[in-house]
């Protein structure tokens, strides 16, 4: 059990532009923290510099008190559960949990007692002598983390678990392994693009976007209070509508429309609104989105209906009951407006 | 097949029968040899029937060979055959595969040379450049030993290609757990990277053992002791009698001797064989 | 390319230490020492060296034999490689209609590749010997009198055959594997579209052959031009009258029998000049979807 401090945590390649810089986080001991952002945007480097798998090239990494930037992967006391499970496929799903334990001359009494002890908690007991290619997705996954637990590390890094299941094993997964977290309160740092896996699993988000930290913070705050264009895109589902609107003597203008938002300052800005944020209004309200409606997709629950308000893109969730027509208006609460400089792409 | 076509199909297996019968006709036709008295090769046709004279000849070869013409016995060349052979496969499989494994998993200056190096043995078949090799080996006190048989054959591109593709389809992520697993490279070489290349190895020794024992140029330059004859080279001092004296009968039982344990080789491990000779030149 | 690395700076080169260590002293050594050679010309006695450039070169260009002995190889390379193609392909193309029996006849055709290139010389220089041998007696009925020993064309018939014989198998298992490699589902389309086994094999097997063809091509080459210097030195030994003296084994005599280092060294240098042609053109072909 350990803390985990990034201190201006920056990688460079040779000749390249940076892939991750300035990263400052301090991850509390049992926390469990995700990392989350679109393909490219560093997560992964970043959590394989904590691994100890990729050289860090500014600041400083520690793990508990130690500074790990120069350690091997092996001295770091930390176990990692990888995308594709990278199980050692010449070895039984035994040997695949004892291997770590062996390289480190732990004595067979340990290495058998909590070998059977990982089984017990994953379940994965009935096969402990197969080879992992005679096991299923979900299995493989299992001994993955099994691997890790076995080893009783100061944190746990997660490389994308879940990418590779299908999509009901990994709703499953998922609870499982917050479950499992949380019993054993291992620090435990867990990268995806997914941000629905994100949401559900984290102590604490922290959003990336090309190698920088765009925001840290809970879930709940993230997703309220998004402190970026990007975030406020990126976190949430259905995505949050972005207009481009104009501040004009203290309201924000959409085109020739009022909105019921006060605002300081004048010249154009981003405004932000939830599609579920949005509920019908009658016809001519004012401060109100009339909204050409172009389709609706059923989702059971709900309808997201996909429209146009004055040449930009608009989506909103209505109940599955809601009366549908070709032209309908929306409106919305003040506070559930969220404004963005235009330029900057940060929250005003 | 998609259709039915009888004629087509047994067109087919003629062809093949024809095929089959032509490769297997001039080795019948050694061990026919090998089985009758000298005589029987004095005029007329050869035989195409087995004699009697089989314990006779192999007997002969194997006990004191044809000593008069610098023949040795057979099981003398048998053994320096197998030593060549497995010293061979073995040490190009061993050089090769930790060549292999420097050049993928470590990045050092120079790297990209000692590939090239490598890379140009391609380029000089021994053949080419037997005579100045000749002298270094004769410099360096190698004529009539085993390691003058065996380690400048030893350098070998192609295995270490070969290994080179089988380590670049092996996931990253299985070294990097191994790292995780605090296993280091040697580690991670002899308990990861061997087992994986299991099969690979097999079938590279096939492929190896038959390139060493099928070895003729070199042991012939090389050996003038009878001590370090192979096989495949002595035959050819014998053949050399032949036309004055018709010894076909024991000629043809030292080459039936010399194509045994080949092709048992071949054929008891044809699957993986079979695999590995694709792939590594693939 | 790797993305996982270890750090060792020494390690590396105590791994290929061997393998270079063996590349250096036996390859790359004795090649630049030919390469050296083939610009100097001892006198008779071996007592006194001179450099004369490129004399040796032009020598060869000049000479007669050497000219000869690539018409020779030339002739011999491309029957073999001819012969061994379409032979094996043959084969191939019977066994891949068979179900039940493709694997008892692959076991009964590709044994011959763990037969040296010598004991196969030797088996057919027994099959054609002019005395006892069965098929110049066979050729008697047809009226050819055969004797490789005195007639030039038959002798490079014999070494062809014995060659082309040891090679079959290697190309039959390549040519398997390659229609093997082809979707059945392929052959099932075309067989909708009308196309008989005839037709499909020539528009649709040949030109998804291409690849192993070509492959097989350059690799046959090689296995001509170098490999067979045991099947030669067991048969003919280049004779009679130079009529099967291909390269490689002109390399060979001028060198170790005829002693005449210069040119031997020469020959040396182009033959090697012809493998580099070749492996650039096999690599470029094969590693082509490789990165460094």
């Amino acid at each position: 059990m350990a803390t985990i401090t990034l201190d201006n945590v920056g990688k460079s390649y040779a000749g390249d532009a940076m892939a991750v810089s300035n990263v400052t986080l301090d991850i509390a001991d049992g926390e469990f923290v995700v990392l989350v952002g679109p393909s490219g945007c560093g997560k992964s480097t970043l959590l394989r510099m904590i691994a100890g798998l990729e050289t860090i090239t500014a600041g400083q990494v520690r793990i508990g008190n130690r500074v790990v930037n120069d350690l091997e992967p092996g001295e770091r006391d930390i176990a990692m559960v990888f995308q594709n499970y990278a199980l050692y496929p010449h070895m039984t799903v035994r040997q695949n949990l004892a291997y770590g334990l062996k390289n480190r001359r732990m004595d067979r009494a340990e290495i058998a007692r909590r070998v059977d002890q990982a089984a017990g908690i994953l379940e994965i007991g009935d096969y402990l002598d197969r080879k992992p290619r005679q096991l299923s997705g979900g299995q493989r996954q299992r001994v993955a983390m099994g691997r890790a637990i076995v080893r009783e590390p100061a944190a746990f890094l997660f490389d994308e678990p879940l990418s590779n299941l299908d999509a009901k094993l990994r709703v499953t997964m998922r609870s499982e392994i917050r479950q499992l977290q949380r019993r054993l309160g291992t620090t435990s740092v867990y990268v995806t693009h997914d941000q629905v896996e994100a949401m559900t699993l984290a102590d604490r988000l922290v959003v990336l976007n090309k190698g920088r930290v765009e925001q840290i913070g809970a879930p709940l705050e993230v997703y309220r209070n998004p402190a970026s264009v990007f975030v406020a895109g990126f976190i949430g589902a259905p995505s949050m509508n972005l207009l481009a609107a104009t501040r004009d003597n203290g309201r924000v203008m959409l085109g020739d429309v009022a909105l019921p938002v006060a605002v300081p300052g004048q010249g154009p800005v981003t405004l932000g609104l939830r599609p579920e944020d949005l509920h019908r209004a009658p016809e001519g309200a004012e401060g109100g989105l009339d909204m050409t409606v172009a389709h609706v997709e059923e989702l059971g629950a709900q309808r997201l209906v996909h429209g146009h308000v004055g040449g930009q893109a608009l989506v909103a969730t209505l109940p599955s009951d809601a009366p549908l027509a070709d032209r309908l208006t929306f409106a919305f609460d003040a506070s559930a407006a969220h404004l963005f400089d235009a330029t900057t792409g940060s929250r005003i | 097949m998609i259709e039915r076509r009888p004629l087509l199909q047994a067109a087919a297996h003629l062809v093949l029968i024809i095929g089959v019968l032509t490769v297997a006709f001039p080795v019948w036709l050694a061990i026919v040899a090998s089985t009758h008295p000298q005589s029987a090769f004095e005029t007329g046709l050869i035989p195409v029937w087995p004699g009697d004279q089989a314990l006779v000849n192999y007997g002969a070869m194997f006990g004191e060979g044809l000593s008069n013409l610098g023949a040795p016995p057979l099981s003398g060349m048998l053994f320096n055959s197998l030593v060549m052979a497995l010293v061979i496969a073995c040490g190009k499989i061993a050089i090769s595969i930790t060549s292999a494994f420097a050049i993928v998993y470590f990045r050092f200056p120079f790297r990209m040379f000692a590939f090239w190096c490598i890379f140009i043995t391609l380029m000089l078949p021994v053949e080419v450049r037997i005579l100045p090799t000749y002298k270094v080996v004769a410099d360096l006190g190698m004529l009539n030993s085993y390691a003058g048989l065996t380690i400048p054959l030893i350098a070998s591109a192609t295995a270490t290609f070969l290994f080179r593709q089988v380590f670049l389809t092996i996931p990253d992520e299985l070294m990097e757990a191994a790292r995780i697993d605090g296993a280091g490279p040697l580690r991670f070489f002899w308990e990861i990277l061997i087992p994986l290349s299991r099969t690979n190895i097999a079938a590279l020794f096939v492929i190896l053992f038959i390139y060493g024992w099928n070895q003729y140029l070199w042991p012939l330059l090389i050996t003038t002791d009878e001590g370090f004859y192979t096989i495949v080279a002595g035959i050819k001092r014998m053949a050399e009698a032949v036309d004055s004296l018709p010894i076909w009968n024991y000629v043809m039982a030292a080459a039936v001797m010399a194509m045994v344990p080949p092709v048992l080789v071949v054929v008891l491990m044809q699957r993986v064989f079979v695999k590995g000779l694709i792939e590594t030149e693939k | 390319m790797k993305r996982a690395i270890f750090r060792n700076q020494l390690l590396p080169w105590l791994l290929l230490a061997p393998q270079l260590v063996v590349t250096f002293i036996f390859f790359l050594w004795p090649a630049a020492q030919a390469g050296w050679q083939s610009f100097l010309r001892e006198d008779a006695f071996g007592l006194k060296t001179t450099f004369v450039g490129f004399q040796n070169y032009t020598a060869l260009l000049d000479d007669s034999q050497y000219v000869d002995s690539i018409g020779v190889t030339l002739v011999f390379s491309i029957s073999v490689a001819v012969l061994a193609l379409s032979i094996s392909l043959l084969l191939a193309l019977a066994v891949d209609r068979m179900l039940t029996s493709a694997r008892t006849y692959t076991t009964l055709l590709v044994w011959p590749y763990a037969v040296a290139p010598a004991i196969a010389g030797l088996l057919w220089w027994f099959i054609f010997n002019p005395t006892i041998g069965l098929a110049p007696y066979a050729l008697e009925v047809l009226g050819i009198d055969w004797d490789h020993s005195l007639d030039g064309t038959q002798s490079m018939i014999l070494v062809i055959i014995a060659a082309t014989w040891k090679q079959i198998s290697y190309n039959f298992l390549f040519f398997v594997a390659g229609l093997q490699a082809i979707p059945a589902s392929l052959r099932e389309a075309a067989a909708i579209d009308g196309a008989g086994p005839v037709r499909r094999f020539w528009t649709l097997t040949l030109p998804l052959l291409a690849p192993t063809t070509f492959f097989l091509l350059v690799v046959n080459t090689v296995y001509a031009l170098f490999d067979t210097f045991p099947v030669i030195d067991a048969t003919t030994e280049g004779g009679p009258a130079q009529a099967t003296n291909i390269l490689v084994y002109k390399v060979y005599v001028d060198g170790f029998l005829g002693l005449n280092l210069g040119s031997s060294a020469a020959q040396s240098v182009i033959l090697m000049g012809v493998v580099i042609v070749l492996t650039v053109i096999q690599f470029r072909y094969i590693e082509r979807r490789v990165e460094y």
